[in-house]
């Protein structure tokens, strides 16, 4: 896996710097970033080879979306990434561009409507997952409705029902599971970028003539980040668990729900341990925080989660290390 | 930084162990209480303990040559975890194997090596830890129970306390000062080894509060012991016990102390229904317990590997005892806060989880002293 991490990696840090995410932010354009991905041919990791593809499973290219999240990359690679192999698979033209994954959406008076869409402001394609059926509409032909939040790339999309799509199928896909464990992937990433700050300026900063990371309230903190941040790549890699491009559903909620609530506990502490410089615009810190708050809402947080594997648990009648052991271990 | 732990299968051959030890135990505690089964750790059952041994399942791990199972890590993790879900009464054996046989083999003399290990693998020799004083916790190099050299050996004088089964035990291997003052630390410590039932020694069981007796202080009264009770160098404690307690940090041990209660509670859920916030909070559980066994797999992985992921293992014993601590805190609010009724078992488990639960966090190192170490694992300078 990491033959494929490493060059991802140095090329998200060659061209999504935090000065290209902070420029995407403020609305400029995703172009150079784009074309730079997009050239690296990562896009096609999950496309079956039959299709043109790589053929990998999500197992492989778990790396890559923790990357990603690494980097608070401002352009859907991961949904694009899965959303190709899923159009592919279901025997689609696959269209250019960034594609976003919406978490639901609806019909209602002839219009198409998605709620809260990550990356909507930046995509240029839309996976809208409706009743038995799933479209990929474009984004130009939509209504906009910016979230408002600033710095958020979030969304909400309406379209006309006879809007064009560039695929559209009833081939059963678990969309919200996907988007789920992308998420998830991400959560894990940025989180081992706010621990990294955190612990280089508990180093750094000197405070009652001593670096403040000698202090055990402080070690204790980043004990427990550190704790949280290991357990949530876990996590992330028991969602990404699968032989195919899509995740196991158990799985995905399980790594959706264990990664959010960690990202609740680690985002805080990060900027518990920076104090005010923690939460300026200028500190990279916040590119990575406020995308740990988003993320974790996206697509469902920890309590909706949960609750799918509550259920299924109590239904089975298993007890918990057979349950685990059947759903969510590795076989 | 703490290296990434990956998720990844236990071999089929280790799975293969996972049937007959269930068949086992499917007979070895039936009938028993799930009240009972919670103790695991601290059930002392000298006759499951001696079953276990027949079967070859104690020292699963250590060498054939010295009456062990010959086989790798990862059987030893399924048989472990097989036992620890189901709350097997492991206490009487669960020392002597997990800690004092690796010690010894490491340590040992060739003699004190063969006397010992294969009687701890048939389940017949069970130890106890002398660390802790009343005056020494956290703070271990500060140990004063203090040995003198004689003609013959050693003369003991002191006490050790929080002894588990220091009653019921056949030896002890204890960390003494042979030489120097408290104030020299870690200078000066060894680690004797000797049968409790050696004259001058005094053992009185405590109470825990849950009515249980498992710990002891042990007294020691000028206790003349034979030259080879030393283990290991003299001067070496320190070292020895570090060693020793980095055995006693990995494994699947630190996550599960908590599971009889919570498919108890399971079972009474399916009994009367479920509601959504019941529901969510089994699936928390669930979701927590899932990453921690894939975290101690992978730490298993790294040992297997020759790797000491030192860090690694700290941290997700630190994790897996907080699960551990959160099931009765949650558990009791759901159970209390249910329209049903909850049967007499079921509110005596959690009672005794609820209670013991704080020495999840205490025993092999407190967690105040876990997260130091964490720290500056993760380099904090």
């Amino acid at each position: 896996m990491n033959e494929f991490v490493e060059p991802f990696e140095r090329l998200l840090a060659d061209a999504c710097t935090p000065h290209v995410v902070r420029a995407i932010e403020a609305g400029q354009p995703t172009t150079a970033l784009w074309d730079a991905i997009e050239g690296s041919g990562f896009l096609d990791a999950l496309i079956p080879e039959e299709h043109g593809g790589y053929g990998l499973p999500l197992s492989e290219v778990l790396g890559l979306l923790v990357a990603e999240g690494r980097h608070a990359t401002p352009v859907p690679v991961g949904h694009t990434m899965l959303a190709r192999a899923v159009i592919s698979q279901a025997g689609g033209q696959v269209p250019r561009g960034p594609i976003a994954i919406a978490p639901s959406g609806e019909t209602k008076d002839g219009r198409i409507a998605c709620r809260r869409v990550p990356y909507a402001l930046v995509a240029d394609w839309i996976v809208a997952p409706l009743a038995g059926r799933w479209l990929v509409l474009p984004k130009s032909a939509a209504t906009c409705t910016p979230c408002g939040i600033h710095g958020s790339l979030h969304a909400d999309l309406e379209w006309p029902s006879d809007a064009d799509a560039a695929c559209a199928s009833s081939m059963p896909v678990a969309w919200r599971e996907a988007g789920a464990v992308i998420a998830a992937a991400h959560m894990a990433g940025g989180m081992e970028r706010a621990l990294e700050m955190s612990l280089q300026f508990a180093n750094d900063r000197v405070q009652f003539g001593r670096s403040i990371g000698k202090f055990q309230a402080i070690q204790h903190q980043l004990a427990v980040m550190a704790e949280n941040v290991a357990a949530a790549r876990m996590a992330a890699e028991i969602g990404c668990d699968s032989a195919g491009p899509l995740p196991q559903p158990l799985r995905a909620a399980a790594a959706k729900a264990r990664t959010s609530e960690a990202a609740a506990l680690v985002a805080p502490m990060a900027h518990a341990i920076h104090g005010a410089i923690g939460v300026t615009a200028e500190l990279d810190l916040q590119l990575f925080t406020r995308r740990l708050h988003e993320a974790r809402a996206d697509f469902g947080s920890e309590r909706a989660w949960n609750a799918v594997i509550g259920r299924s648990l109590i239904a089975g009648g298993q007890a918990t290390l057979d349950f685990m052991r059947a759903h969510l271990l590795p076989a | 930084m703490i290296e990434t732990l990956t998720l990844q299968p236990l071999p089929a051959q280790a799975e293969a162990l996972r049937a007959p030890v269930r068949a086992f135990l499917d007979d070895a505690l039936a009938g028993m209480p799930p009240e009972l089964r919670a103790r695991s750790w601290l059930g002392f059952d000298a006759d499951f303990s001696r079953k276990l041994g027949e079967k070859g399942w104690i020292g699963l791990a250590l060498p054939p040559d010295y009456g062990g199972g010959g086989r790798d890590y990862f059987a030893r993790f399924v048989l472990v975890e097989e036992l620890l879900a189901r709350g097997a009464p492991v206490s009487a054996h669960w020392i002597a194997e997990r800690q004092s046989a690796p010690l010894i083999l490491r340590y040992g003399t060739e003699a004190q090596k063969r006397f010992h290990v294969p009687r701890i693998c048939r389940g017949e020799s069970f130890f106890a830890i002398g660390m802790s004083e009343p005056q020494v916790g956290s703070d271990l190099a500060s140990v004063r129970t203090r040995a003198t050299k004689t003609s013959s050996g050693w003369r003991l004088n002191g006490q050790k306390i929080w002894t588990t089964n220091g009653d019921e035990c056949h030896y002890m291997i204890a960390l003494v000062r042979t030489s120097g003052a408290p104030e020299d630390r870690q200078k000066g410590l060894s680690q004797l080894m000797f049968d409790l039932k050696t004259p001058g020694i005094t053992i009185r069981p405590i109470q825990d509060l849950t009515g249980d007796r498992h710990f002891c202080e042990v007294f020691f009264e000028d206790v003349d012991l034979p030259e080879d009770a030393l283990i290991g160098e003299e001067g070496s404690g320190w070292q020895q016990v570090t060693a020793e307690l980095a055995y006693e940090r990995s494994g699947p041990e630190r996550i599960y102390s908590s599971i009889v209660l919570f498919d108890a509670w399971l079972a009474h859920l399916r009994a009367h229904g479920a509601d959504e916030a019941s529901a969510a909070l089994a699936g928390r559980i669930v979701s927590h317990m899932a990453a921690l066994r894939s975290m101690c797999v992978g730490v298993a992985a790294r040992l297997a590997q020759g790797g000491s992921p030192m860090t690694e293992a700290s941290l997700v014993k630190d994790l897996g005892t907080e699960l551990e601590q959160l099931i009765p805190i949650v558990l009791a609010d759901a159970i209390a806060g249910s329209p049903h009724p909850a049967s007499p078992s079921l509110l005596r488990t959690l009672a005794y989880i609820t209670q013991f639960a704080p020495t999840f966090s205490l025993r092999g190192g407190t967690r105040e002293v876990l997260r130091g170490l964490i720290a500056r694992g993760l380099g904090l300078r």
